[in-house]
């Protein structure tokens, strides 16, 4: 038998049936996004580039390692990510993908500093999923992308795609000028709320211009790849003690690629600082860990290790069963598959849980 | 409380001056003429991590009288070392002169600073051990003021702050890294900024408590440098204490790190160990705050992942707020542990402590 017919058979066997909870769609050129984009925005593109807070406009400033699966390079050309028919043989069939949540993170309205473009490219980058993407493939839904330092254009935009209900979440930048909490971003969450769409909130690569870590700027990507956690941590933290979660109660927070083993420590830490100068926040009426009990999810990739995988287990009981969500980070290098992701054996009922049922659930998936 | 043990090492209680006032008689006439000329005696350099009136910055039955906290000894005696039976305690001063920019200036103070702590408070008190303030604006001076006091073996190590102008791993920073391996001091970094960027990595945070939280990302953050650019594998018997930085939090980075680097290694090749046993080898870290449920079943949960028993360092963060009453020590921590944290560990981490003893 061939390697190709025992993989499928074992394929079979195992029934895989996952919600992939993070896949990115790459353009294969910059050619892809200028027809989504009006003349006069095509112009300043091309002129003017892209005008972002860092010292090189259109590489990271970390060089990373690798971007992609060197495997996920598309037969017929273009980058990973970018041909959605070797996506769907190479990923979506094979890894039994469900639904795909899609994190369509370039072209960014995140990081541009010209606010009338970041809100051109949010809304290209939008209609280019529905055009390219989820019109294409309905296993595919979408994330509608906001530039967050223009909370009204980001509002604007919400309210525009809402209607579409192949977008099931608000993507926008953890990396942003501010904390996420700080009420200059609330007309953004109000309009999440108001339409029922959760937040899915991703690392880009492109910044704020804060350094990515609060000791500085680090020399290298296997420190840059650590940050991801630590931006993540600081909106988490802004986010709570702000009193965004009393303010919105039934807002939805997923946590993408930060990973999670962190959760647990980071909760018992706020609990107890809390306690000690809760009269600086007077607004949080309860512990809190019991808003992010309630308001906030996590992606699994890239899951961490433990020495002894078997205390993955008592991570995850920490946090709850129902609040983790399976991703691969579909092209790249650092995927985490389905097959493999656990090194210790979860009970069945906990991994459905992982692997669909939580994400069925946040994202209103049926 | 008597603890369990006789002999306790208290590795974290803090002294503060009252102001530039009191360093005075302690500073060069150079530096005495430009307090007078620029009236210098009017600065406030507590610093933003610790306002002194903030519920963190002192318990209310650990606050003096008088002056900021941390700066009455017999306070200090009968609240931290009589009232734990503390064999030694190591003094940390946090204050501003790490935090201005002008080099001279910072290093002039740290060297007052340090002189008044030796005239104040280890001459006073022979059950104290003190670190040596330095100015990490200029690795050199800090050098330089390693090599000047390392004669008095009451200074049992240099303090760093979490949040500095670059990451400490960089290269920069390893005279301070060269001089302190020379006279066996380990290097301690205690939470706290000086701001020169966010206190968390998602930009400026809008409340203390939320600076305070975040300190976890410095640390980690300055475990990642100090690995991933080989401050372990030139200076070979440095240690490095991380001081008032929690220390659950420690896991779950350590196990990222040492798959992220599994992968990305042949970016940093002198990293040739996974970087959690790297991490086991060369960092302590000081028991307050215990960031832990007050179970005793989670503590001793939090503490099996650390993989090892000889990591923690007793400390009561005297006069900082971190427990109430005499719960110095958290709950669930077995007997063959606790003499570890509150003796064996900190005698090995600080070889000055041993030469003093006898």
């Amino acid at each position: 038998m061939s390697l190709e017919l025992l993989e499928r058979e074992k394929q079979a066997q195992t029934r895989l049936s996952v919600v992939d909870c993070d896949i990115h769609p790459i353009f294969r050129s910059e050619s892809q996004v200028l027809p989504f984009l009006p003349a006069r925005w095509r112009e300043h593109m091309q002129t003017y580039r892209r005008h972002v807070r860092q010292g090189l406009h259109g590489t990271l400033t970390h060089p990373r390692m690798q971007v992609n699966r060197i495997d996920a390079v598309p037969p017929n050309g273009g980058p990973p990510g970018s041909d959605l028919d070797f996506m769907r043989i190479h990923h979506l069939d094979p890894n039994g993908v469900e639904w795909g949540m899609l994190q369509a993170l370039a072209p960014a309205a995140y990081a541009e500093r010209n606010l009338e473009f970041g809100a051109a490219l949010a809304t290209a980058n939008n209609e280019w999923q529905i055009a390219e993407w989820i019109d294409k493939e309905p296993r595919l839904r979408g994330a509608i992308q906001v530039g967050q330092e223009w909370p009204e254009a980001a509002a604007a935009e919400i309210e525009r795609r809402a209607r579409d209900k192949r977008f099931v979440q608000v993507s926008m930048s953890p990396r942003a000028d501010e904390p996420l909490g700080r009420r200059r971003y609330w007309p953004i969450f109000e309009a999440c709320e108001r339409n029922n769409l959760p937040i899915g909130l991703h690392v880009p690569g492109f910044g704020s211009g804060n350094a990515s870590t609060p000791a500085g700027w680090p020399s290298f990507y296997l420190e840059e790849h650590q940050t991801f956690a630590y931006i993540i941590m600081g909106v988490f933290t802004s986010m709570v003690l702000e009193g965004v979660f009393e303010r919105f109660k039934n807002l939805r927070l997923v946590l993408v690629e930060g990973g999670f083993a962190w959760v647990p420590a980071l909760c018992w830490r706020l609990d107890k600082h809390w306690e000690r100068m809760r009269s600086e926040v007077p607004h949080l009426k309860r512990p809190p860990s019991e808003y992010i009990r309630e308001h906030i999810w996590y992606t699994t990739q890239p899951i961490e290790e433990p020495e002894r995988p078997e205390d993955l287990v008592r991570i995850m009981e920490w946090i709850g069963w129902d609040r983790l969500l399976f991703s691969t980070d579909y092209p790249h290098w650092d995927f985490d598959d389905p097959r493999t992701v656990f090194k210790v054996r979860l009970p069945d009922d906990k991994k459905r849980m992982i692997f669909s049922e939580n994400a069925k659930r946040v994202y209103g998936l049926a | 409380m008597r603890l369990p043990f006789r002999g306790a090492i208290d590795c974290d209680v803090h002294v503060s001056p009252p102001g530039i006032g009191t360093l005075v008689p302690y500073l060069d006439a150079y530096w005495r003429e430009r307090v007078g000329v620029q009236q210098l005696e009017r600065l406030d350099l507590s610093m933003t991590s610790y306002p002194p009136t903030a519920p963190l910055s002192a318990r209310p039955d650990w606050r003096p009288a008088q002056g900021p906290p941390g700066s009455d000894l017999a306070l200090l005696q009968a609240k931290a070392l009589d009232a734990f039976g503390t064999r030694f305690a190591i003094l940390n001063c946090l204050w501003g002169a790490q935090a201005l920019f002008a080099e001279d200036m910072a290093a002039a103070l740290c060297r007052a600073v340090n002189d008044w702590i030796a005239a104040e408070w280890l001459d006073r008190e022979p059950r104290l051990r003190a670190s040596i303030m330095v100015p990490p604006q200029s690795p050199e001076l800090a050098a330089e003021e390693i090599e000047h006091r390392a004669a008095d073996l009451r200074f049992v190590q240099v303090l760093l702050l979490a949040g500095l102008d670059m990451p400490l791993g960089r290269r920069q920073y390893w005279p301070i890294f060269a001089a302190a391996q020379k006279h066996d001091l380990p290097v301690g970094i205690h939470a706290g900024s000086t701001y020169r960027h966010p206190p968390s990595a998602s930009g400026w945070p809008s409340y203390l408590l939320e600076d305070y939280v975040s300190n976890t990302q410095a640390f980690a953050a300055q475990l990642g440098s100090l690995v991933s650019e080989g401050v372990f594998a030139k200076f070979r018997r440095l240690k490095v204490v991380l001081i008032e930085s929690g220390f659950t939090w420690l896991p779950a980075f350590a196990w990222k790190f040492n798959k992220t680097w599994r992968g990305v290694r042949t970016e940093v090749p002198w990293v040739t160990r996974p970087p959690f046993d790297i991490i086991r080898d060369h960092v302590r870290l000081t028991m307050q705050p215990t960031d832990a449920p007050a179970d005793a079943a989670t503590v001793a949960e939090a503490v099996e992942l650390l993989g090892s028993d000889e990591l923690l360092l007793f400390a009561s963060d005297f006069p900082h707020w971190q427990f109430d009453g005499d719960e110095v020590l958290p709950p669930g921590l077995p007997e063959p542990i606790l003499q570890k944290i509150l003796v064996d560990n900190p005698l090995s981490t600080y070889s000055r402590l041993k030469e003093t003893v006898q």
